[in-house]
């Protein structure tokens, strides 16, 4: 059982949910990311997923593209990015990547799971990658142990959701809302209802991501979902304060009332 | 005499063998194709994949595609036989002149099916991606026709080198939406437009413009632009008594080459030749030749050949015909390349301009540059070809636009007044 699955675990047995925490790699910088990403677990984000920016992320909204771009400008690379991983592995939480599919395909599918699993990261996030198309990589992931995580949607039929489910490793991400990332006032019905229907064809984990920003919203899910996923709400404070060392106390500030969040939250069930 | 509406029937009905049911074309070399999208849109691909399937076997789809082709967008289109050119280039050119549909070029053909598609989905608002502006221009008109909302997407430096047809888009009652991020052109365009789609597949058709994409775009838009290649195929042995030596367009993500390849792929005697945007030239790495300088990886869906880096970050393609300026190419393009059974090379900006203003002059006819390049890669390939058959060769060359809308790049190119400098 490698991080991520002992996490989840643990986490369960404490019926609570785990709350995950989305940066870019390189934003503002390698070392500035890494600083901004061990601030989330100290604030309490029990899994961090390590952004590996690209250059058409067709599934981002304007927020993670803008931290997404300025990455790229400043030359952040795949070995970088692994390296960031590894920094978050040592922090004890569960690092993840999450990635669209054409870098670690260039990279090499396999070489992608080793170097990973190298630096001790436990899983990896395939926004764009459906199992149909994942061959290889689920033969790389298992034998590397590195966890999967794919999606499901609101549009997912129930034959997907089970195909989708059987074929995670980690846990199965769903998306709340149809959209792109980013921050949204209300999370909606929408999610309750795909984490049922994922529920019912799956014993694994289901963590609720796309549009969660505040505490309130992550009560909300905690009290129905295995975990609590948030992205734009970290990149935008890292965004609006230049000044690196107050970024990175946003950041924390942040994840501690998102940890909060979720612990009330899980309270309720 | 050939029946024109059984010939469109027949075109698009026809069934191919690749891509598989999958939607991947299988090589040696790779698995291309496929559908590399999020599974929020696994619900509208499969709709739209079904809807697709059963048009294709439909009488009522049928006719009323066959309809409008034939009746709004000036189908058959002529094959021009080319005397002046021909006496200069040492071969017998025949254009395939699709400058002359509605609109001004090949993409009426496209969108025009998935037009009629959309509305059979019960859709009521089209998106699109536009680079020149020609497939924006096309889907507005479908859309005015049709009573769709439509919003084109086009990215930002495309609006200001394009700037006529985002004039034509907005007469037709579009939105044109600038896209000012990344690279601001095609590439960026087509990210915008899935951002917009992710979010209204409900309600929203995407019209995407070419031959590449997710399952099942590659097949679907091969299918309705295959007359190109049918009517080619019958108008050449009309005029010759034979089949063409070889068949030449230009390829950027590749609808119009598909479509005029498609009828002679099983024909072993024509040769097919894609010619790619090689801008300043491959060697300088401002180009977009995706499969003359660029590797097998995944984009907008697709795996395919593309101009990545090192880490398989998309790099910025160049190309003074912005139709042609997009990193990759449809699938089918990649599969007929890796087989053996398409031809691919790259023709620069300045010969591509070269061949525009030859063109002009011998025939008068002004061609799209995205069509200056398949011409001036006719006229590079016709010596090699008369040497090796001994023979004045007969070379198709796909005229897919006009050229009105490259007035401003050409005029500044040559150094007319009122160009762009």
């Amino acid at each position: 059982m490698n991080r991520l699955q002992d996490v989840l675990k643990a986490a369960r047995a404490e019926n609570r949910a785990v709350l995950i925490g989305y940066l870019p790699a390189g934003f503002p910088s390698v070392d500035g990311s890494i600083d901004a990403m061990r601030a989330m677990v100290e604030g309490g984000c029990d899994v961090i997923e390590v952004g590996l920016p690209y250059s058409d992320p067709a599934m981002d909204g304007p927020v993670i593209q803008a931290a997404a771009d300025q990455a790229l400008a400043r030359g952040v690379s795949t070995p970088e990015v692994i390296r960031a991983a590894g920094a978050v592995a040592d922090t004890g939480a569960a690092s993840l990547i999450m990635s669209y599919w054409n870098p670690i395909e260039h990279y090499g599918v396999d070489r992608f799971a080793s170097d990973l699993a190298a630096v001790g990261g436990s899983g990896v996030i395939t926004p764009d990658l459906i199992p149909e198309e994942a061959g290889p990589w689920i033969e790389a992931s298992d034998k590397h142990d590195i966890g999967r995580v794919f999606l499901v949607a609101p549009s997912s039929t129930p034959e997907r959701i089970a195909l989708t489910a059987a074929a995670c490793t980690g846990f199965v991400y769903a998306g709340a809302v149809m959209g792109v990332t980013g921050a949204r006032d209300q999370v909606g019905h929408a999610a309750r209802s795909l984490v049922e229907r994922t529920r019912a064809a799956t014993d694994q984990p289901v963590c609720v991501g796309l549009g969660v920003s505040t505490g309130d919203q992550a009560a909300e899910i905690a009290a129905y979902a295995d975990g609590v996923i948030v992205g734009s709400a970290f990149v935008r404070r890292l965004l609006d304060n230049r000044d690196p060392r107050k970024g990175v106390d946003a950041v924390r500030e942040l994840a501690a009332e998102l940890a909060e969040g979720v612990r009330r939250g899980s309270g309720q069930r | 005499m050939t029946d024109p509406r059984a010939e469109i029937i027949s075109a698009y009905a026809a069934t191919a063998a690749m891509p598989d049911d999958t939607g991947h074309f299988p090589t040696d070399d790779a698995l291309f194709g496929g559908r590399f999208m999020p599974e929020a849109l696994m619900a509208v691909l499969k709709e739209l994949t079904e809807a697709y399937e059963v048009s294709k076997t439909d009488p009522a789809f049928h006719q009323e595609f066959a309809d409008l082709l034939l009746h709004y967008a000036n189908r058959p289109s002529l094959l021009t036989e080319a005397r002046n050119l021909s006496a200069r280039a040492g071969a017998r050119i025949l254009l395939k002149r699709e400058d002359l549909n509605h609109t001004g070029s090949h993409k009426i053909n496209n969108v025009l099916g998935q037009a009629l598609l959309a509305k059979r989905m019960g859709k009521t608002r089209v998106i699109a991606e536009t680079g020149a502006g020609q497939h924006g221009v096309a889907t507005a008109t479908a859309a005015a026709l049709l009573g769709l909302d439509c919003v084109v997407y086009m990215g930002a430096e495309d609006t200001r080198r394009q700037a006529l047809n985002v004039a034509r888009m907005r007469m037709l009652g579009a939105e044109v939406v600038p896209v000012a991020i990344g690279s601001q052109t095609l590439k960026d365009a087509i990210n915008e437009a899935l951002r917009d789609w992710v979010a209204s597949a409900d309600t929203t058709y995407y019209a995407l413009g070419t031959a590449a994409g997710p399952h099942p775009f590659p097949a679907m838009v091969r299918d309705f632009a295959r007359i190109i290649g049918v009517e080619a195929r019958r108008q050449c042995l009309e005029a010759t008594g034979a089949l063409p030596d070889a068949v030449c367009a230009c390829v950027g993500g590749g609808s119009n080459a598909i479509g005029v390849f498609h009828a002679f792929v099983p024909d072993e005697s024509v040769r097919l030749y894609g010619f790619e945007a090689g801008g300043s030239g491959v060697a300088t790495g401002l180009h977009a030749a995706s499969i003359t300088g660029g590797s097998v990886g995944v984009l907008h869906g697709t795996r395919t050949y593309l101009l990545q880096d090192q880490y398989g970050q998309t790099q910025e393609s160049h190309s003074i015909s912005a139709g042609l300026d997009y990193p990759a190419v449809g699938p089918e393009h990649a599969y007929l390349h890796a087989t053996g059974r398409g031809i691919y090379e790259p023709v620069d900006d300045a010969e591509a301009m070269a061949a525009f203003r030859t063109l002009c002059e011998t025939e008068g006819i002004i061609p799209a540059i995205e069509s200056a390049h398949a011409l001036a890669g006719a006229l590079r390939i016709a010596p090699q070809l008369a040497a090796e058959l001994g023979r004045e060769p007969v070379i198709v060359v796909n005229l897919s636009g006009r050229g009105d809308k490259d007035m401003h790049t050409a005029a500044g190119y040559f150094g007319f007044e009122g160009g762009e400098q």
